[in-house]
């Protein structure tokens, strides 16, 4: 009787949730942006998306069998970077970035780290940036209805006009996931409805990015100027779906406010005084590197020293 | 009203409908009963009788071996079979006096007590500590030391723990429902002691009828409220059920008394309703029988020292082999590696699963994704305390206000990467504890 009872230690029952639900769930999140990413480009969209998942899952299966390590792919955290690394892609980006982007994301900036949930950057945005950085021209070009556009953002800081409405259904240039606001607000409800995210992160953002803009873009609180910030530039993407990734982002709850608002700064910075009018990308990863620091200034107070109320 | 709480907790399946509506049964032991000298926290009793004695029903056979510990009474008449190591539920061999059930439940004279309205509160608690009353909730702590705090005047509060927060567990249930009285009267008792307190009798709002007839009862005593608690696990940690009562905060540093608070769980409570009113000392215990793997789910009047195998049985066996079986219910219990170990002053349930959801999953790595920290009681944040753990890294443990937690199990059953956080907490804290002591 004795060798056939188990004993571990307790608790000796467990949650149903697992990470293979949760990321299935954020992958779920994704489909709506997806599937218009796919609509609006078409197939050349649809193209890239399936090369970058693969692109991702592969490298992932292939160097934890090269390194004989337990292969994670089944959690499919491995996915959810490929859909997110093609949603930041161009729709008419040549089949090979989204290769290059792919294996660089999973070997540099995620394994090398030590795998999933040890890595201190978004593995997808890290991928992202890298591209950029390599191949400005490409990763930039945004052909739309034939013809090479200015994303509207872009158009913005030139001082012309921009179609809000065609911003916020996504009927504008830009990558394949971030175009369509709408689409990208119903996935992130469905984060929040499962409490897969809370909105800490995104709200701290958003509103500071808001009162950032208000004060130092020049065009102070003209509402008009500050919703086409909001919609344009993978802002809504940005802050959902990449700067709430878990990994890289703090554990403790003040820590996530001091995030976004890290987040609203910096976005705020890139696109007043940088280069180019976009800026969530580089800002996600600039303040991914903060995030240690956030939390060993946030830990929370403990039950019975100030934390019970 | 919703129910008072704290922040965090969890809520896991209940499984108390197997056995809520099954009355209290005596449980009848047969052969060997065996007797744990520490069956509470303190030093271990010393034995009184040696091998060969006949011993009654009610007879003392160990005093306890200092302040913080406690006597031990015989639950059945018999003879000394032998004084040695036995294995009990956690897996330890505990030094055990063996005696040999001979059935006639011949009884000893009852306690040398006063009557009740000759006695001073030291009397009182004399009696309790003569009776050999210790914390029945799990802990074990000698229940006599927990009511001689520095300053009496100054406790405010005397808590019943009635939440029964634990899963699966319907004793403390039961007893409220069939011997109400008995609890309201022993916690009359426990306020002679603290004159500027009030009683409280917090119960969890998944027991409305216990709330009924507890409110029916206290309705003219001035000094005692029933306080309902929103249902959440771990509503019943000493601390959370203060705070969630009281609004007091205690961390672990402190003792409840130092809050101004006493509590105590309900079958200690009857215990010493027992002790004060009826000159008996503790020799008998309810426990819940239950789990999917027994085929008669059942509440027990179980005398210690009983053979947990036999008491299975006597539920009607096991229904397909199970592959836990529990000393306590699923979220704080041992799990057990071999059936033949006694009922103790502390064993509230024996829970039995035909399938183990912790062998089922396999530990992966954390992706940071904050639930632990959400749900855990103490605010602390068990994902980093259990990699520092894993790592020996006592100061940043320490740092991260390791020694708060309480070791509920929150943590553990909501993670997503089904890591043993609890498991690694617990034992760094061990170690951490074993050092200061030094
Ligand atoms: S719940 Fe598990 S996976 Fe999530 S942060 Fe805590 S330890 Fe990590
Ligand atoms: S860290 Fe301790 S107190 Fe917090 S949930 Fe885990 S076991 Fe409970």
């Amino acid at each position: 009787m004795s060798d056939l009872l188990n004993v571990s230690s307790g608790p000796h029952v467990r949650s149903k949730y697992t990470t293979s639900k949760i990321m299935g769930l954020v992958l779920l999140a994704l489909l709506p942006a997806t599937g218009y990413g796919i609509y609006h480009f078409g197939a050349g969209a649809a193209l890239i998306v399936v090369i970058s998942v693969a692109t991702c899952v592969l490298t992932e299966l292939v160097y934890e069998l090269i390194m004989k390590q337990k292969v994670t792919v089944k959690d499919l955290s491995a996915a959810v970077t490929g859909l997110l690394l093609a949603l930041n892609m161009p729709p008419t980006a040549a089949w090979w970035l989204p290769v290059i982007g792919g294996i660089f994301a999973i070997i540099f900036v995620k394994m090398l780290f030590g795998g999933l949930g040890q890595n201190f950057m978004n593995p997808a945005l890290g991928g992202r940036c890298f591209l950029v950085i390599c191949f400005a021209a490409r990763m930039t070009d945004f052909n739309y209805d034939g013809m090479t556009q200015a994303t509207p953002l872009a158009l913005l800081r030139a001082g012309e006009a921009v179609n809000l409405k065609d911003m916020v259904f996504g009927n504008i240039a830009g990558t394949i996931g971030e175009t369509s606001v709408i689409a990208i607000v119903i996935g992130a409800c469905i984060l929040l409805a499962f409490g897969i995210i809370d909105l800490r992160i995104p709200a701290s953002y958003i509103i500071t990015l808001i009162v950032f803009m208000g004060l130092f873009s020049g065009r102070g609180f003209d509402p008009y100027y500050l919703l086409a910030q909001l919609s344009g530039g993978g802002l809504m993407l940005g802050a959902f779906f990449m700067a709430t990734d878990y990994a890289t982002c703090p554990i403790t709850d003040t820590g996530k406010i001091v995030y976004g608002i890290c987040l609203g700064i910096m976005t705020g910075i890139f696109r007043c005084f940088g280069s180019s009018a976009e800026g969530v990308s580089f800002a996600i990863i600039f303040c991914n590197l903060l995030v240690p620091l956030i939390e060993e200034y946030t830990l929370p107070k403990c039950f019975g020293k100030g934390g019970e109320a | 009203m919703s129910g008072l709480t704290f922040k965090g907790g969890v809520h896991p399946y209940e499984g108390k409908e197997l056995s809520k509506d099954k009355p209290i049964l005596r449980f009848m032991p047969q052969g060997d009963m065996v007797f744990p000298l520490s069956q509470h926290i303190g030093a271990p009793a010393k034995p009184v009788v040696k091998k060969g004695d006949r011993v009654l029903y009610g007879q003392m056979i160990a005093e306890a071996g200092g302040f913080v510990s406690a006597n031990i009474y015989s639950s059945v008449s018999g003879t000394v079979k032998s004084i040695g190591k036995h294995r009990v539920a956690t897996g330890d061999m505990v030094e055990s006096i063996i005696i040999e059930n001979d059935g006639l439940y011949e009884a000893a004279e009852g306690l040398p007590i006063k009557d009740i309205n000759d006695m001073t509160k030291q009397d009182v608690i004399d009696a309790v500590k003569l009776a050999g009353i210790v914390g029945m909730g799990g802990a074990g702590f000698p229940t006599h030391v927990k009511l001689s705090p520095k300053d009496p005047d100054k406790i405010y509060y005397c808590i019943v723990n009635c939440s029964e927060c634990e899963p699966y567990l319907t004793s403390d249930y039961r007893r409220m429902l069939e011997e109400p009285d008995k609890l309201v009267a022993g916690l009359k008792i426990i306020l002679c002691l603290f004159d500027h307190a009030e009683g409280i009798l917090a119960v969890e709002d998944n027991k409305p009828e216990c709330i009924r007839n507890l409110k029916e009862l206290t309705e003219n005593e001035k000094r005692i409220t029933v306080k309902t608690l929103k249902t959440k696990y771990p509503q019943g940690a000493e601390r959370q059920l203060i705070y969630a009562t009281t609004r007091r905060a205690v961390n672990s540093s402190m003792l409840p008394a130092d809050a101004g608070c006493i509590v105590n769980n309900v079958d200690t409570v009857v215990s010493i309703y027992h002790a004060i009113i009826e000159k008996r000392p503790l020799t008998e215990r309810i426990v819940t029988v239950t789990g999917d793997a027994i085929r008669e789910p059942q509440n027990y009047l179980v005398p210690i020292g009983s053979n947990v195998r036999q008491l299975i049985e006597t539920s009607g066996g096991f229904k397909t082999t199970p592959e836990k079986v529990i000393s306590g219910g699923p979220m704080m219990g041992f799990a057990m590696f071999d059936l033949d170990v006694p009922i103790i002053k502390t064993s509230s349930a024996i829970t039995c699963f035909t399938r183990d959801e912790v062998a089922q999953y396999e530990p992966s790595a954390c992706i940071n994704c904050g639930r632990c920290a959400d749900v855990c009681p103490g605010r602390v944040i068990p994902a980093r305390l259990a990699s520092y753990a894993e790592n020996g890294n006592e100061e940043k443990f320490l740092k991260y206000n390791g020694m708060e937690c309480c070791e509920c199990g929150c943590c553990s059953y909501v993670c997503p990467a089904k890591r043993q956080l609890t498991q690694s907490i617990k034992t760094m804290r061990k170690l951490l504890l074993a050092k200061k002591k030094k």
